[in-house]
């Protein structure tokens, strides 16, 4: 039984990826959306190196929140419209896993890239080099709890109208706290104090969330698909 | 118990016992208002620091507790209607999101109209008001989720669903925003007494219990008019709505 | 205390008055939509009845 449990995962998993593989656009473009954002703002403030040190961590930050938020629409959408969703719930593994390798998926493929990405612009942003370790991990654990809360309000807004903007609006509150712990890690190691407690809050989040979330997401798909 | 339970919780009993509880509430909700302002505008004596200005707490502070009093109101209905399907307890939840979002647009307000001679800004990222600013986004989606689905059963449940991963948030937020105000708390702001401070004169307490109170029985009154027209809605197609209609 | 001192609340008139205002327009409008909403339910109700009378029999 828990070897099909696995293999259903690993079957959920490699799915996810293949698909995404074969269309890379799909990938790329909330990756585009973060570079995008987060240049616009020396454009939009200042180009002024003192105010964009000061400015970075929440910009990057943000920028990653929205770029996430962009991606959320593919977690389930492209299986509610061809029906494999169904399947998915119908089958005999526990929805909450399955949903759980989907999300990995999503974070593999949005997430994962994010972080890679976050120390290119945070050259533009002139981000003081004690903090890029900081970076990297604050986004390792934050990111991940992005994807898993996010996931909830796509299977709550699957295939209503407006879908995009209500997920936005009902998502993006609950992403408050990974924003201020996040922003506050980079922020504190920028400026020479220890982030050891935002992370560490961070670290929670991501337990509490793994624990929790599948399966309010597994909760969620079961209402919208009834 | 459960007798009584489900005599009550079937809609057209619930509809006829909301009609006569509601004038009688409506009452109470009078008087205790015109008590808690007579109190609070002609007993309370005004605040040593604050002045005249500390009246607004009557206002401020009640709307500020009925707004996560009410969100508790929403994800408690909520959870009952998902766990045990009483479609009474999915419509509590549908009606009181407007009712709350109220309050807390109240709490944001009056905060704002408290803020401007107490800090000399109408907006401060003060803790209790950044809270409040959150909590009204998330009545705000709530509501939207519940406007974009058509079918009520979805709607309901979905909803719920939403109000109870609120529900958790809610501290964490909450616990969220105090920290971050600690570190970022300009100077202007910390030199002044927070305003709604603990440390509280049994001669303001009074007319700001009486007005909470007051606040409690107006949700009340509003959601029980809210159902009765939620249910005749829901209804409309039963034989006792069609008498209560003719009637 | 005379009134109009009452009324000027040592300076502060504009934002006591006006969260008391504030405070007196949301309660009004939250029975306004109430009433409302009962309204038009049972103007739809009133319509459902004329168009099919025997519904109700």
């Amino acid at each position: 039984m828990s070897s099909g449990l696995f293999t259903a995962v690993a079957c959920a998993l490699r799915r996810d990826l293949t698909l995404a593989a074969r269309k890379p656009a799909d990938v790329a473009t909330p990756l585009v959306f973060f570079a995008i954002v987060v240049s616009l703002f020396p454009l939009g403030v200042s180009p002024e190196p003192a105010i964009l040190r000061g400015l970075g961590p929440g910009v990057l930050w943000v920028a990653a929140l929205l770029a996430t938020l962009l991606s959320l629409n593919r977690l389930f959408s492209a299986d509610y419209a061809d029906g494999s969703l169904e399947l998915l719930v119908l089958s005999p593994q526990p929805l909450a896993v399955l949903a759980a390798a989907k999300t990995l998926a999503h974070w593999l493929t949005t997430g994962l890239p994010l972080i890679l990405l976050s120390p290119v612009l945070a050259v533009q942003l002139y981000l003081p080099e004690a903090a890029y370790g900081t970076l990297l991990l604050a986004l390792l654990l934050g990111t991940p709890v992005l994807s898993l809360i996010g996931a909830v309000g796509a299977a709550l807004t699957l295939g209503l109208r407006g879908g995009g903007v209500l997920l936005s609006l009902l998502v993006l509150p609950l992403y408050t706290p990974i924003l201020i712990f996040g922003a506050g890690a980079v922020t504190a190691a920028a400026s020479g104090f220890s982030p050891e407690a935002h992370l560490s809050l961070l670290g929670a989040f991501l337990v509490v969330a793994l624990a929790f979330v599948p399966w309010a997401t597994a909760a969620a798909l079961r209402i919208s698909l009834d | 118990m459960f007798d009584f339970l489900h005599k009550y919780a079937s809609p057209r009993n619930f509809y006829d016992f909301a009609g006569i509880l509601i004038p009688w509430l409506a009452g109470v909700t009078v008087v205790l208002l015109a008590i808690g302002l007579y109190q609070g505008l002609f007993l309370a004596p005004p605040d040593y620091q604050q002045g005249q200005s500390v009246r607004i707490m009557f206002i401020h502070v009640p709307a500020a507790w009925m707004s996560m009093f009410v969100y508790m109101v929403l994800a408690g209905a909520g959870a009952v209607g998902l766990i045990w399907h009483l479609k009474l307890a999915e419509m509590t939840a549908a009606a009181a999101a407007p009712i709350g979002a109220s309050f807390t647009f109240l709490a944001l307000v009056t905060g704002s109209l408290w803020g401007k001679p107490m800090w000399g800004t109408w907006w401060a990222w003060d803790a209790r008001l950044t809270s409040e600013l959150i909590l009204l986004f998330l009545y705000l989606g709530f509501m939207a989720l519940q406007a974009a689905i058509d079918d009520p059963k979805r709607a309901a449940r979905a909803g719920a669903l939403l109000a109870l991963i609120g529900v958790v948030n809610i501290p964490v937020i909450h616990f969220s925003v105090q920290w971050w105000n600690t570190l970022h708390q300009p100077a202007s702001v910390s030199s002044i007494a927070k305003i709604g401070a603990p440390a509280i004169h049994p001669s303001l307490l009074w007319p700001l219990l009486i007005m909470a109170i007051a606040f409690t029985v107006f949700f009340a009154v509003v959601l029980l008019m809210r159902l009765r027209a939620e249910i005749l809605h829901r209804e409309r197609y039963t034989h006792w709505v069609a008498e209560r209609i003719k009637s | 205390m005379n009134w109009s001192e009452f009324f000027a609340m040592g300076g502060y008139a504009l934002y006591v008055w006006g969260s008391y205002a504030a405070a007196a327009i949301v309660l009004l409008l939250n029975v306004v939509a109430a009433r409302r909403r009962e309204q038009s339910v049972r103007r739809e109700l009133q319509n459902l009845q004329t168009l099919n009378p025997s519904d109700s029999e």
